[in-house]
């Protein structure tokens, strides 16, 4: 029974029993106050009417049940539904208004909850106008920046702190597309891609380096901490990478005046600059150096020819050298014209840095990677260089690295002094006295080895790209007869540090920033912790002459394509048709319509699968059925001497974990259950992609059943029935 | 006593000036044609003065600059020199070159400063 029926028949019980009472209580008074004779002559008329009075009470109750139901209908039932239909409106967003009941009070409280219903719809309309008006600014940013990127002459990338490209555009693709090592087979694509690893590219030391120098003048309130480098990449390009900070944006959306969230790389393929750069300084060496000898030996045979005491046969033989320096000089002249064509106008990107950032740099390099301790000296806190950081300090560990090798030297001093408009940085040891002499040593034309990617360069040539020089020699006025290594560097006119304040208040936020792109990533994690949704994956499939691979049957075809944040990247694919350099049988030709017309002259699988290998990295593998295709390419590791060690799963084996009760796994019968349309069925590329969409279907399905992480997956699909299948 | 002069230098066509103009202050000339032939002839006949080419073969003028300075001799030395560059003629000073001389230049005051290195005015005979 409900609270207020129940409320009603105890309210209409008590006015009875309340009546019954009074009825009694007359009585007793009549009792009472009257003679016996009237009160027998009152029994008398009431005797056998006792059930009339009970007959007229019960009546009563009727008019009683009415005022006190309406008193509860209005005062009671209507206030509960109110709260009923206001919770509902509030819950379920129904905006329509609430029919007023009840009394007087409750119409004017559902007059007030109605008004409120429609203050919110108003205030909700608002919103998503705004929401909307917000999208669409953000789609035209995105338009905007789209098309500056499209514009720009330089190669744009910008990476989060883990080095996982967000962003990148089309000259940066056609760039690293040239510096592929399997340009034709790739596109490049196994270099540049979102989510990939710039550490493929570029040197992670290298790019640490420079990140420590944004870092440092970000803290310094430098107004614009950029830095740049160049490096050499694994197909022997030279780049000019020039970095910039993305700034994290504070909560009061000012940018941070020292945290970054990640960087921008402008990068330049340098390698034909370089190379004319060398020619034009060897050019200039021979006009410069070579005219002046050439001068000087005419020069001082005419200044010897003017003095008449000079007798005949050298006065002959001076005549003779003036004639042959100056052919020599016309011949130097001509050559210089037709070659100073070539010569071009680039150099080393010398930066603007202080010594005590390079000298500390330098020392906490050499004792990490060498057990010697170093220590600095002089005034290296106001000396400004203008240097290329990277190579320097590579130069300096390879010096420390030559003491340490060929002298014994635990203990080395960075002394920094400057001479008018030069810095002479110093490396000081103490030699041992029972060693060999170091000033027979020629460290400074020694390739400079150090960290993965050695600089393929000597110190000389280092110090000659910045315009100085070094040597090494005995210190004059020292009684402990010291040695120093001197470098000879420029130096650059002192900074004006501004304070943070300053560009924080008065740069604007360019309007590109407006994008979401710099979640911290979980990269750190262990990869078996990592959620699924989180991870990078290849999805791939090979197309081969036959099923069996241990007995002869080779790949045809390689299709993959990866999925980054959830999504499928189209726009990267990888197909590729394989050289068997094998007969293609004619029983399979229909399966996967590959004709031995279409193989020829496509590059053999060791081209190929360097190229594949590195479309991989750093992503997890999937494939249908995947244990074939593993063995097709681990059956090549001997001649690729390729591993492909990624963590891998599988689309059947995951399909049996979350759909026990079916019985068939095969693509088809996965694609029609998740209602996918496959185009290009046995096309390797056909079939990655709609394993690709399959995978994503099957993520948020074995989240249902408690599995999240790479781990969980790997195991789940280790304990199904189909893992036992064997190839 | 006659001063000795060593020229050390590749290039024929110079040391025949300077041989001569030495020859002419009364200077007694000798010649070396690479930094090893300089060092020989230095230990063996202990010149007073060398005149050095920085760019020469098997040693560079600078490569002998060091050898001959660990040697405490008190011979003088003036380099020549087609490198012009400011870092050069530190090097050769920190080396220990007592003057640096850039190519091309005056015979006139290349005689001049040889006088002042050996203690000469420019009209004293040497010998």
């Amino acid at each position: 029974m409900k609270s207020a029926d129940l409320k009603l028949w105890v309210a209409v019980g008590l006015v009875g029993l309340v009546c019954l009472a009074w009825l009694l209580v007359a009585g007793l008074l009549l009792w009472a106050v009257l003679d016996p004779e009237d009160w027998a002559t009152v029994t008398e008329a009431l005797g056998g009417r006792a059930g009339l009075l009970l007959f007229l009470w019960a009546l009563a109750l009727f008019p009683v049940y009415a005022v006190i139901n309406a008193l509860i209908e209005n005062h009671l039932r209507a206030p509960a539904r109110l709260a009923e239909q206001a919770r509902l409106r509030l819950e379920s967003g129904d905006s329509r208004s609430i029919e007023p009941e009840g009394s007087t009070e409750v119409k004017r409280l559902t007059g007030v909850i109605n008004d409120a219903i429609e203050q919110r719809e108003t205030l909700i309309a608002r919103m998503d106008e705004r929401v909307r008006e917000a999208a669409r600014r953000t789609e035209q940013e995105k338009a905007r920046l789209a098309a500056l990127m499209s514009e720009l002459t330089k190669s744009v990338v910008v990476c989060n702190l883990d080095g996982r490209i967000l962003l990148y555009n089309n000259r940066a693709r056609l760039q690293f597309k040239r510096l592929s090592q399997a340009g034709k087979v790739t596109g490049g694509s196994e270099l540049i891609g979102l989510g990939r690893s710039i550490y493929t590219v570029l040197d992670r030391q290298l790019v640490a380096h420079a990140l420590e120098n944004v870092q440092r003048r970000l803290e310094r309130g430098a107004a614009s901490p950029s830095a740049q480098f160049v490096t050499s990449t694994r197909s022997g390009k030279l780049l000019r990478v020039q970095m910039a900070p993305v700034r994290a944006v504070d909560e009061d959306g000012q940018p941070s005046a020292e945290r970054m969230t990640g960087f921008v790389l402008l990068t330049e393929n340098i390698t034909e600059d370089m190379r004319a750069d060398a020619e034009k300084n060897r050019l200039l060496a021979e006009l410069t150096e070579g005219s002046r000898a050439s001068l000087a030996n005419t020069r001082a045979a005419i200044e010897v020819l003017e003095d008449p005491a000079v007798d005949a046969p050298l006065r002959e033989q001076l005549l003779a050298v003036i004639g042959e320096e100056v052919r020599h000089l016309s011949d130097r002249i001509g050559e210089l014209q037709r070659s100073s064509s070539e010569a071009l106008r680039s150099r080393w990107p010398l930066e603007d840095m202080l010594a005590s950032d390079l000298i500390d740099a330098a020392i906490s390099r050499i004792e990490s990677e060498l057990p010697m301790r170093a220590s600095r000296a002089g005034d290296i806190d106001s000396i400004w260089l203008r240097i290329e950081s990277f190579s320097l300090v590579q130069g300096l560990v390879h010096l420390a690295e030559c003491l340490h090798r060929d002298c014994q030297v635990r203990w080395i001093e960075l002394r920094l002094s400057s001479h008018k408009d030069r810095a002479a940085l110093d490396l000081v040891w103490t030699p041992d006295p029972d060693a060999d002499s170091p000033l027979d040593k020629s460290w400074e034309s020694e390739s400079i080895a150090g960290g993965d990617q050695p600089l393929a360069m000597t110190l000389k040539e280092v110090m000659e790209r910045h315009g100085g020089d070094c040597w090494m020699d005995k210190e004059t006025d020292d009684q402990s007869a010291r040695c120093y290594f001197r470098l000879l560097l420029p130096l650059a006119a002192a900074q004006e540090e501004l304070p943070p304040a300053t560009f924080q208040r008065h740069e604007g936020r360019p309007e590109f920033y407006d994008f979401d792109l710099f979640q911290p990533g979980e990269r750190s994690q262990q990869l078996d912790d990592c959620r699924l949704r989180e991870l990078s994956f290849t999805v791939f499939d090979t197309e081969t002459t036959g099923l069996n691979p241990a007995g002869g049957d080779e790949i045809i075809q390689i299709g993959a394509v990866r999925i980054v944040n959830g999504k499928i990247l189209t726009g990267e694919c990888f197909d590729q048709l394989v050289d068997p350099q094998r007969s293609i049988p004619r029983a399979g030709i229909p399966i996967h319509g590959i004709t031995p017309d279409m193989v020829r002259g496509q590059p053999p699988i060791t081209e190929v699968l360097p190229a594949f290998h590195a479309f991989c990295a750093d992503t997890v593998l999937v494939a249908h059925n995947a244990a074939f295709d593993m063995k097709c390419l681990e059956l090549k590791q001997a001649l690729t001497g390729l591993v492909f060690d990624h963590p891998v799963l599988d689309t059947l084996l995951l399909s049996a974990v979350v759909q026990e009760n079916h019985d068939r796994h095969n693509l088809d019968d996965l694609a029609e259950r998740f209602g996918l349309t496959i185009l290009g069925r046995h096309t390797a590329i056909g079939d990655a992609m709609v394993t690709a969409e399959i995978f994503l279907k099957l993520i948020p399905l074995l989240a249902e059943r408690g599995i999240h992480t790479l781990g969980a997956a790997l195991e789940a699909s280790r304990k199904t029935f189909h893992a036992r299948i064997k190839y | 006593m006659t001063r000795k002069i060593l020229i050390a230098d590749d290039e024929p066509n110079i040391v025949i000036s300077l041989e001569y103009l030495m020859k002419r202050e009364g200077y007694e000339v000798l010649v070396a044609r690479d930094g090893e032939e300089a060092l020989a002839m230095i230990a063996e006949h202990e010149p007073d003065l060398l005149l050095l080419d920085a760019m020469m073969p098997k040693k560079t003028g600078f490569e002998v600059l060091q050898a001959v300075r660990g040697q405490q001799s008190a011979m003088k030395i003036i380099m020549l020199t087609a490198k012009g560059r400011d870092t050069d003629i530190e090097k050769g000073r920190a080396l220990g070159a007592d003057d640096y001389v850039v190519k091309p230049f005056s015979t006139r005051e290349l005689v001049d400063r040889v006088g002042r290195l050996l203690g000469l005015s420019a009209d004293d005979n040497p010998e």
